[in-house]
């Protein structure tokens, strides 16, 4: 019997410097592509520099601290002409997030609502549906961005607003609605009420550990309302923060007190929503379709209810197909967002160019507006990158 | 002895009770689709009643109280309908400038014909038969006759400088040759992606992510503020030549990882079987990976183009004289100023009209691949 002799890998091949070398060929190929972009990047860095000594311009983000001088109307942190122009910035950078942010979650809800709706048996419910999707997916944002712009000068003035529901104004001065005036109180409040869902959903996990160990069912729920009601509500009440609510009241040309969306945030919001809500609408259809219909006759087979079906089968298998395309689109409407340049709302794009025709420094403002987007884009993949391995498939 | 007509047979359930519903398959159909259940006759109802009111309140608003025709420049009559009835007397009057822009009004048929150019192109590589190597040929042809219909400046077609042409010719020409020069740098950069040399591969990684990671308004602002400055002294190239660099490079990154995807179906059995027949990289991809891969990616590349298509139109910010931008402008004009909607919506329908016509086209070819 011939005994086994471990395999020894076959060496690598030594680099020889001749152009039939695979290896040596490689490295000619590295160092010529390399060598091409450093010189053009080069070339275009040395014309930079002339030119902005040619013309006074002095590199560096030192301009940052200058007074910037230029107005911005709608705010939600403190800002006047007066400030600086990294604080112009910020203001800016707190408005795209806020049209991102919100225009995530409402893209998200409509999305899931009319995909639902594309697969419901009713055909009336179904074929609107449809004409939704299609009709917004194939018209440039851009012009759908004008257009609901265009409906919002429109609209009859404050005078005349229209009145949907008590409390809510619709005029050319934007949505204006009741909402609570914030102040630290209100944030301190807030942020225990945070605090008590992130220990909860520790608490919660820690919950079914214990019951998958020795199955005894524990019920969560009560320390979900202690901790985030419960506790803001006496902290709220032993500091004593009011809770009034502002309702907006007409006074002269203009509405006083509640919350006030301006037209061009609001058309922003309306335009990014619709047109991101039709792709996710295809995205979630296409996800539920993908999950196999034995699936849904195996778990009813067992006798399981259909909500608990839905719940615990079906929609953690498709948001396996879902997730990944999804992330896709926040990005999307994140960088949509920028849009905002063409109506006047202004956000981190305008305020960068702005400063760029006030201050000539174009380099830097457009390294930020693009260090600002990959930084939210990052987080986002990261966040949807984390969630997805959480409900990612485990296979022994 | 019985025959097999004698056999005793249940009652067709469907001949028992043709009464009421089940008496007309308009009536079945209904049933099944439309009130099937209490919900669903619900859903049904409230969504009739709605239906009804934005179309009776839009048929009012579009045709019964519309104002078609009006004189020569004058708007009377558009603005006293105003608020109950559209004005569509403004597109006959804008129709020309929104269409072809600036470009001299007795030579418009130049980029009427560039439409039809294009319209032609796009059939002529949607047939499969033409998926063939000379379909490369019939683009560069067709794009020069383009090139030539628009600049002119031969006997008969005289020289039409750039800063006059606009509309739907400019919009056109951003997305179509985005696409034919992204296409090739899409490629190269796919490939690199997946080589083995490290820096070629970090590289292509960088430029893929860079570009896509920012929006496409800031390589506009990149391309109209930033490329002077970039130069050396002196030189400088028109503005739309620009924005179609910038355009270039935002769809080499995307077709870049179109292509990609492309790659990775092409089974590993097909590049081992061309490294054993002794072909070098270049010949291996040329002739055994990219065709297959290529054809694997139609569907998505179609869908590139069609929001290629419609990202031509933010060109507005830089100010480039495409198809949205006239419309834009032709409403400046005091006497129709407060018509937007109805021009917005007329450029829409010709958007709308391009991309559906695609995504209709990329879903056929889809489901002939599922099919397959």
């Amino acid at each position: 019997m011939t005994t086994m002799t471990p395999q020894k890998r076959p060496p690598r091949p030594k680099m020889t410097f001749s152009l039939q070398n695979d290896q040596f060929k490689g490295l000619l190929w590295q160092i010529l592509v390399v060598g091409i972009a450093v010189v053009v990047i080069g070339w275009l860095w040395s014309n930079a520099i002339h030119n902005l000594s040619v013309r006074r311009i002095s590199t560096g983000f030192a301009f940052l601290g200058r007074e910037a001088g230029m107005p911005i109307t709608d705010t939600w942190i403190a800002y006047s002409p007066k400030d600086t122009y990294l604080r112009a910035f910020i203001v800016g950078i707190v408005n795209t997030l806020r049209v991102a942010v919100i225009g995530i979650v409402l893209a998200t809800i409509v999305g899931t609502m009319i995909g639902i709706a594309r697969l419901s048996a009713n055909w009336l419910l179904s074929r609107l549906a449809a004409i939704y999707v299609e009709t917004l997916r194939d018209i440039p944002l851009l012009l759908q961005l004008l257009f609901w712009y265009v409906l919002m000068q429109g609209l009859p003035p404050a005078r005349g607003a229209w009145k949907p529901i008590e409390g809510f104004f619709l005029s050319n001065r934007g949505l204006v609605m009741p909402g609570i005036p914030l102040d630290s109180g209100h944030w301190g409040v807030i942020g225990v009420a945070a605090l008590g869902c992130a220990a909860f959903y520790l608490l919660r996990r820690h919950l079914i550990a214990r019951q998958m160990q020795d199955g005894r069912p524990r019920p969560n729920w009560p320390y979900g309302i202690l901790l985030i009601i419960v506790l803001p509500a006496l902290v709220s009440w032993l500091s004593d923060v009011p809770w009034t609510i502002s309702m907006p009241e007409l006074h002269g040309f203009n509405f006083a007190g509640g919350w006030t969306l301006a037209p061009e945030y609001f058309a922003l919001l309306i335009a990014v929503v619709t047109y991101t809500s039709a792709f996710i609408a295809e995205i979630v259809r296409s996800g539920i379709q993908a999950v196999h219909k034995g699936q849904w006759d195996a778990a009813l087979a067992l006798g399981l209810k259909r909500s608990f079906v839905l719940q615990k089968i079906v929609l953690p298998q498709a948001l396996r197909v879902i997730i990944p395309p999804l992330t896709s689109q926040y990005l999307n409407l994140t960088k949509n967002s920028s849009l905002a340049v063409a109506i006047g709302y202004q956000d981190i794009v305008s305020i960068a160019n702005t400063t760029l025709n006030q201050t000539g420094q174009a380099i830097e403002a457009i390294a930020l507006i693009m260090a600002v987007f990959l930084t939210i884009s990052l987080s986002i993949s990261l966040f949807m990158n984390w969630f997805n391995a959480r409900i990612a498939l485990t296979e022994r | 002895m019985a025959t097999l007509t004698d056999v005793p047979q249940a009652p067709r359930p469907a001949a028992r009770h043709r009464t009421g519903w089940d008496a007309h398959p308009a009536l079945r159909w209904m049933r099944a689709n439309l009130f099937s259940s209490i919900g669903s006759t619900i859903t049904t109802l409230i969504l009739i009643a709605l239906l009804a009111k934005a179309l009776i309140g839009l048929v009012q608003w579009g045709l019964v109280n519309a104002v078609w025709t009006e004189p020569a420049n004058d708007s009377a009559a558009c603005r006293a309908a105003r608020g109950i009835g559209a004005c569509w007397a403004v597109i006959p009057e804008k129709y020309r400038f929104i269409l072809f822009g600036t470009y001299p009004y007795d030579q418009q048929w130049r980029p009427a014909a560039a439409i039809l150019v294009f319209i032609a192109l796009f059939f002529v590589s949607s047939r499969r038969s033409f998926w063939r190597r000379e379909l490369v040929l019939i683009w560069a042809g067709a794009l020069s006759l383009i090139g030539l219909l628009m600049w002119g400046g031969i006997p008969g077609l005289p020289y039409v400088a750039q800063e006059r042409w606009g509309g739907l010719p400019v919009t056109l020409i951003l997305a179509t040759f985005g696409l034919a020069f992204g296409f090739p740098i899409g490629i190269l950069v796919a490939l690199g992606r997946r080589s083995k040399l490290p820096a070629i591969r970090s590289l292509c990684v960088l430029y893929v992510e860079l570009i896509r990671g920012v929006p496409l308004i800031s390589l506009l602002f990149m391309a109209s503020v930033m490329f002077p400055l970039f130069m050396p002294d002196g030189f400088n190239i028109d503005k739309l030549l620009r924005a179609q660099i910038a355009i270039i490079m935002f769809a080499g990154a995307y077709l870049a990882e179109v292509v990609r995807g492309g790659l990775q179906a092409v089974p590993r059995g097909q590049q081992e079987a061309a490294d054993a027949l002794g072909l070098t990289y270049w010949q291996k991809n040329r002739l055994i990976v990219l065709p297959q891969a290529i054809r694997h990616v139609i569907p998505p590349l179609v869908n590139t183009f069609i929001a290629f298509f419609k990202d031509t139109s933010l060109v507005l910010i830089i100010g480039i004289f495409d198809l949205l931008t006239a419309a834009k402008t032709a409403i400046i004009d005091p006497a129709w100023q407060a018509f937007s909607v109805e021009v917005y919506i007329f450029v829409a329908v010709i958007y709308f009209a391009f991309c559906y016509a695609m995504s209709r086209y990329s879903r056929s070819l889809e489901q002939a691949q599922t099919a397959k």
